[in-house]
């Protein structure tokens, strides 16, 4: 008895709403569909999806915690540029550890690591949440939705390697038979994928459009 | 410098590498605002007049200050900061001189802010050490290619709406997507013509 309250304790929780909203429930992808282009452009290899996902959910997390800091100090006339600054921030920060530590993924990467800046993800938490809210939640918030973001990556860049490459992480997973999709590698197949994956996952989320 | 003739590099940037549909870039303006022609047109001459006037404005900064200052590691805020700005000045000028220009591409201007080819522009521009006149075709080709990738793409579904049984689910973003999947396909029709390093 007492672990069911607990439980529904957690549910209503201010913080485990501002986690978990990003995961289903206004999840970036398939109900505000932002932050397409660097989905479809780094998917066709798994380790860039993985480099993608951490960057941006880094990104978010943090600069959301930023605006959120700052959230009384910033005139609202100038608002939008102040995220940009805080943003940019950030992501020099990955792009230099990218370049330091892991350097063919960066090359991989090239401009759209840079391209993090304008993922309308970051603006989009920062506008729509951080400058309304406490430090602590807009963490959680970029935090959750940064997450769900990644995850929606990872699952394009496993069909589109195993299908493209018929390799996963480098390593091969398809029998020697197969021939690869080289569709898949490349833009047509980037945008024939999500649209199915909107299809599916709206189908099941019942979140349509007219 | 990179060697590649400015009108063959215009040719590419519209055609064989359309930033749209070949390297993916600009899709959020691009799912969103192309419901009606007549918009996407507007967006559409927006962003050729941003983009080339950025990407003219960020070459010497970055080559005739950045560079030689050894300060390439703040290029991004740099850029930011020069396209807001860009766009802020081009917002005055525009409400102040031209009203009548207002109502037809005044009200996308500050959405081109957070439109992720202006950035781009000026990132491979960088990467891909252009000089100046290379920097003013490549821009401008790139933004006509953009242009021309949401204008079609209005076009074809404003055509949509004719046809009534797409599934529910696929309806806006979905079918958004699956048909620029099949644009992409059209466009890979003009690669071979020329090819950039």
């Amino acid at each position: 008895m007492p672990k069911k309250q607990f439980k529904r304790g957690i549910k209503h929780a201010k913080w485990f709403k501002a986690l978990t909203a990003g995961l289903w429930q206004d999840h970036p992808t398939f109900c505000m569909v932002l932050g397409i282009c660097s989905m479809l452009a780094i998917t066709n290899r798994l380790d860039n999806a993985i480099a993608m996902g951490v960057g941006v959910t880094f990104c978010t997390a943090f600069s959301s915690l930023f605006v959120a800091l700052f959230r009384n100090t910033i005139p609202s006339r100038v608002r939008m540029l102040a995220y940009m600054v805080i943003i940019a921030t950030f992501v020099i920060c990955v792009d230099r550890f990218l370049k330091a530590y892991f350097p063919p993924i960066s090359e991989a990467m090239g401009p759209y690591v840079g391209l993090i800046i304008t993922n309308c993800i970051l603006m989009g938490r920062a506008e729509a949440y951080a400058i309304k809210n406490g430090p602590i939640l807009s963490f959680l918030d970029g935090l959750g939705c940064g997450v769900g973001y990644s995850f929606m990556l990872v699952l394009m860049a496993i069909v589109r390697e195993t299908i493209g490459f018929g390799t996963l992480l480098g390593h091969r997973v398809m029998p020697t038979a197969w021939t690869n999709w080289v569709v898949m590698t490349i833009a047509p197949g980037a945008f024939f994928l999500l649209g199915v994956y909107l299809w599916i996952f709206r189908t099941i989320a019942k979140k349509t459009e007219t | 410098m990179n060697p590649t003739n400015p009108l063959i590099l215009l040719v590419a940037s519209i055609f064989t590498h359309n930033i749209a549909l070949v390297y993916i870039l600009g899709m959020c303006p691009f799912i969103v605002i192309s419901k009606n022609f007549k918009t996407a047109f507007g967006m559409g001459v927006a962003v050729v007049f941003v983009v080339t006037l950025t990407a003219v404005i960020t070459w010497p900064i970055y080559w005739l200050i950045l560079v030689p200052a050894k300060a390439e590691i703040i290029s991004y805020l740099i850029f930011i900061c020069v396209i807001a700005a860009t766009v802020q000045f081009l917002e005055m000028v525009i409400e102040k001189f031209f009203p009548p220009l207002q109502s037809s591409f005044g009200i996308f201007l500050p959405l081109i802010t957070v439109n992720c080819i202006v950035l781009a522009v000026c990132l491979f521009m960088v990467l891909r050490k252009y000089d100046f006149i290379q920097t003013v075709f490549y821009s401008f080709g790139t933004s006509v290619g953009w242009s021309l990738a949401i204008i079609v793409m209005a076009a074809i579904k404003e055509k949509l709406i004719l046809v009534g049984d797409i599934p529910k689910g696929l309806r806006g973003a979905g079918i958004t997507m699956i048909i620029a999947g099949l644009m992409a396909f059209a466009f890979m029709g003009f690669a071979g013509m020329i090819t950039l390093q």
